[in-house]
């Protein structure tokens, strides 16, 4: 571990009973980039980010966040990072102003701060003029724009972020997204989970998590092309249920009016375009394929 | 015969549009995707489809029956997943299957039949007597499709089925969805354009209409302007650079990528990126639907 790291953790370990959420994790996240975190339902995520968040002491191993030890000093871990849960915290039936005003009491923002700080989170969120709006009428993708702007009042260091995009139009992720490259811009480290793996391609390290334990890490770019074998192809034409039954397809799935596979043999494409009568054309896995492939659970058989 | 047939759909809360005249076909055993950004019509859309909203004007035939008049028939040919699906939290599994079957009256020998076969291809089998309360997300939602699968029904509505589920349980639905592909014909909204992509249809809808419907294929084709990929060492910087020069919109992240969408050439991007310090590789590539879908909605929303 060392301390000029955003976040590093060694051997960081979660029991609940026999229950073994998150097992001898090393992270090594540095400072000004955008870390994902990836991983089904119940592989440690959330158990992760809440230990190094402060809010749950490990049964074992060490993380430093931001140069402090989170086991030992809690309190002083969430004055350096911003959190932005699933569910994005705000009161909807406070105005947009009294939203900041308040949260900007609750991460103790300096009075002499607030106006700045309360200025920066309206332009971050284009909601200047809107200050008196209720929040709860707010679109969804503006209200998750307001709830990283008020994780972001007490200007931290480390911004934690929980699948900040869930239901959220593409547009508004676009724009989402372009407001953590920017945020990245100034130095500030991300450390976010999504089951988006097309998002997770923002990152310039992702890591693949599977029942507690690293299965995978590395920049996106890398991961794909570590993953490419030549094996996986788009087929254009033909009927589904012969390729399914077909030897040499080991996985399939339909794209709308073509298929997306994984052949036995790359040199093996050729002959099955012959035989079928179809386009065969390699493509490069998808950070989702490599995902799944990592956890164990190939794409569609 | 058409499974989803919509002339001059209207639907109005107050003063705002919520559908402002839909046109849609679809053809039995078809898959179409429902896409546009939030307060689209998209929900709307699928209740009017439905039938639990009447329309302000136009009307909706399923399978050749009126949504409205004929409503009877028409329920018994459609199963309906909404947002709020639920479940009883307090029943098992089984018997959350047993409920929604006799709601739907099916007989008993055919439940099993079905139930068998819907837990088998969803992998729930080994959980039949677990309350619903305790399953996962994923699990809970395909537990929310088997109920509303049991009474065969000849079209499906799904909204947003796949909202906040991991990948493993939204790849185990797609497999679900190929199976059933083939039988029925499918109506699915989603916010996702990955998604959108496996459907044989998309309707792309904005401010209550419908922008543009086609073959995945063929909205890709729709783009009036070539598309270029860009590999370079920081794209939110060299997307900045573009930007400056070319329309926004017309510059979009792929995550470590940069799409141009413009008339313009390779050359001509490399040096605009080489001027600011940027070393890039650029190729034209084929369009993905996200292409088409920023294009188009921007365009719609001027």
């Amino acid at each position: 571990m060392t301390a000029d790291l955003a976040l590093s953790s060694e051997a960081l370990t979660k029991r609940f009973g026999d229950f073994v959420a998150v097992d001898q994790l090393d992270l090594r996240v540095e400072r000004g980039t955008i870390f994902g975190f990836l991983g089904a339902n119940g592989a440690g995520k959330t158990t992760t980010i809440r230990m190094l968040c402060g809010l749950l002491a490990p049964t074992s191993g060490e993380a430093l966040v931001d140069g402090v030890d989170v086991g030992r000093r809690p309190e002083e871990v969430k004055a350096r990072i911003g959190y932005m849960a699933q569910k994005f915290a705000l009161y909807n039936d406070l105005t947009v102003d009294e939203n900041i005003r308040f949260f900007a009491d609750v991460y103790l923002v300096p009075r002499k701060k607030m106006r700045d700080r309360r200025a920066f989170v309206l332009s971050t969120t284009g909601l200047e003029d809107r200050v008196k709006t209720l929040t709860g009428t707010l679109p969804a993708g503006i209200k998750q724009r307001l709830a990283l702007a008020v994780a972001l009042l007490h200007e931290p260091r480390v911004l934690f972020l929980d699948e900040p995009t869930a239901g959220v139009d593409p547009l508004s992720r676009r724009a989402f997204w372009r407001l953590i490259h920017q945020l990245k811009d100034q130095g500030t480290t991300v450390f976010v989970t999504t089951h988006h793996l097309d998002e997770a391609e923002n990152c310039d390290q992702v890591l693949f998590m599977q029942a507690g334990r690293a299965v995978g890490l590395g920049p996106p770019r890398a991961l794909r092309a570590g993953a490419d074998r030549g094996d996986r192809v788009r087929i254009t034409g033909g009927s589904g249920p012969a390729l399914r039954e077909d030897p040499r397809v080991l996985e399939i799935y339909a794209m709308g009016s073509r298929w997306h596979a994984r052949l036995r043999h790359p040199a093996e494409a050729a002959a099955l375009a012959r035989d079928h009568g179809v386009e065969v054309l390699p493509v490069s896995p998808t950070l989702e394929e490599v995902f799944l492939e990592a956890i164990g659970e190939g794409a569609g058989r | 015969m058409d499974a989803v047939l919509t002339e001059g759909l209207h639907k109005s809360f107050g003063e705002v549009h919520a559908v402002a005249g839909v046109d849609l076909r679809l053809p039995a055993r078809q898959v179409l995707g429902i896409v546009g950004p939030d307060g689209a019509g998209k929900t709307t859309l699928i209740r009017l489809l439905v039938g639990v909203l009447a329309p302000d004007r136009g009307r909706v035939a399923l399978m050749g029956h009126d949504a409205l008049a004929d409503r009877a028939a028409a329920r018994g040919l459609i199963g309906y997943m909404s947002q709020a699906f639920s479940l009883y939290e307090d029943l098992t599994v089984q018997e959350n299957i047993r409920f929604f079957a006799r709601l739907r009256k099916v007989p008993a020998t055919l439940r099993d039949q079905r139930a068998g076969r819907l837990l088998e291809a969803t992998r729930l089998a080994p959980f039949i007597h677990r309350p619903a309360g305790k399953l996962s997300g994923g699990m809970k939602q395909k537990l929310g499709l088997i109920c509303t699968l049991i009474h065969e029904p000849k079209v499906l509505f799904l909204d947003e089925p796949t909202n906040g589920v991991d990948p493993v349980s939204r790849r185990e639905f797609w497999e679900i969805v190929d199976e059933l592909r083939s039988d029925i014909a499918i109506v699915v909204s989603t916010p996702a354009l990955e998604e959108a992509e496996r459907c044989d249809q998309v309707a792309l809808m904005s401010g209550g209409k419908i922008l543009a419907h086609g073959t995945p294929d063929a909205l890709r084709a729709s783009l009036d302007v070539p598309v270029w990929e860009l590999e370079v060492a920081r794209p939110f910087q060299a997307a900045a650079v573009l930007g400056q020069t070319l329309s926004e919109d017309a510059v979009q992240l792929f995550g470590d990528r940069v799409h141009v969408a413009g008339d313009t050439d390779a050359e001509a991007l490399t040096a605009l990126l080489a001027a600011a310090g940027h070393q890039s590789v650029v190729r034209r590539i084929e369009p993905s639907l996200e292409d088409a879908y920023v294009r188009l909605i921007t365009r719609g929303q001027r």
